[in-house]
């Protein structure tokens, strides 16, 4: 039964919207500033799946180059943070997000 | 064949994501991580983007999942995250967001005004030969070679930057209780 379903792009759209759901509430949920970064990446990983479901879709390469280039600043936003968070770490030997919040050092 | 794969990988997908919300353990957020990384890429895959999937194996799945363990390991917080919250609040109010922004997003979804775009760049294999990476790199290196450039300037930036904030400076820190 399941078998002979024809899967549309709405389908993929769905479980895009529902990981980018499940990523902002966990951005907003967790306190650890580590698995609010994997949170962003869930996020980010949503939206590049809508883009090559519309890519598919709308028979169009311009939607995988803009997942290409997605790619590159979550590759640059991860070093950076990561860098941040390791620099916090060293100061205040803790990377819990409650923590930070005077930005003070 | 392809529903099952797609349900399959879906469950996959988005159990992976709770898991990365619900763990309790920083390593086991980041292995959930990869779950649904790996299920995304083959979601790229059954959508003929085929460099993009193995760019999201080779970026996300490896080197962005690895690079999160090894902070993880080098800063030693993979104890359990403390349970109280100081904010009881806010977690009854990210839930109702959440469930106010999928509603959002799937009223996009359900809408065509937002899916009525035509091709700008050109169509996903232009000559008809099995896989699109030629007609990507074409794309890539011609309509959007000005941004290509860009990237690479912001890559040498992020790289400069993680460095200068991970290296320990020059000066001493100060000690234990005697900070400012």
């Amino acid at each position: 039964m399941i078998a002979a379903l024809d899967i549309t792009p709405t389908y993929y759209l769905v479980v895009a919207a529902a990981l980018f759901t499940i990523g902002g509430v966990g951005l907003l949920v967790r306190r650890n500033t580590l698995v609010m970064f994997m949170c962003i990446e869930l996020m980010l990983n949503a939206a590049n799946l809508t883009f090559v479901t519309f890519a598919k879709a709308l028979d169009d390469i311009g939607g995988q180059v803009i997942v290409f280039f997605t790619l590159v600043v979550a590759a640059a936003e991860v070093a950076v943070g990561l860098a941040i968070i390791v620099a916090i770490f060293r100061r205040r030997q803790d990377v819990t997000a409650d923590d930070v919040s005077a930005l003070r050092g | 064949m392809e529903a099952v794969l797609f349900f399959v990988l879906a469950a996959g997908a988005l159990a992976g994501a709770l898991g990365v919300v619900l763990g309790r353990n920083p390593v086991h957020c980041a292995l959930f991580l990869l779950v649904t990384m790996a299920a995304v890429a083959v979601f790229f895959l059954m959508q003929d983007a085929d460099l993009v999937a193995i760019i999201q194996l080779v970026v996300y799945a490896s080197a962005i999942v690895v690079l999160f363990l090894f902070v993880i390991t080098l800063l030693g917080v993979d104890e359990h995250e403390r349970l109280d919250e100081p904010h009881p609040f806010q977690r009854y109010a990210a839930i109702v967001l959440g469930a106010v922004l999928l509603v959002q997003v799937l009223v996009v979804i359900g809408n065509d005004w937002a899916t009525g775009a035509r091709s700008t760049v050109g169509p996903l294999d232009e000559d008809g030969r099995s896989g699109n990476v030629e007609t990507l790199a074409r794309a890539l290196f011609t309509d959007y070679i000005w941004a290509f450039e860009v990237t690479a300037v912001l890559l040498v930036i992020a790289v400069v930057g993680g460095v200068v904030l991970a290296r320990r400076s020059g000066r001493r820190l100060p000690a234990e209780g005697e900070r400012p």
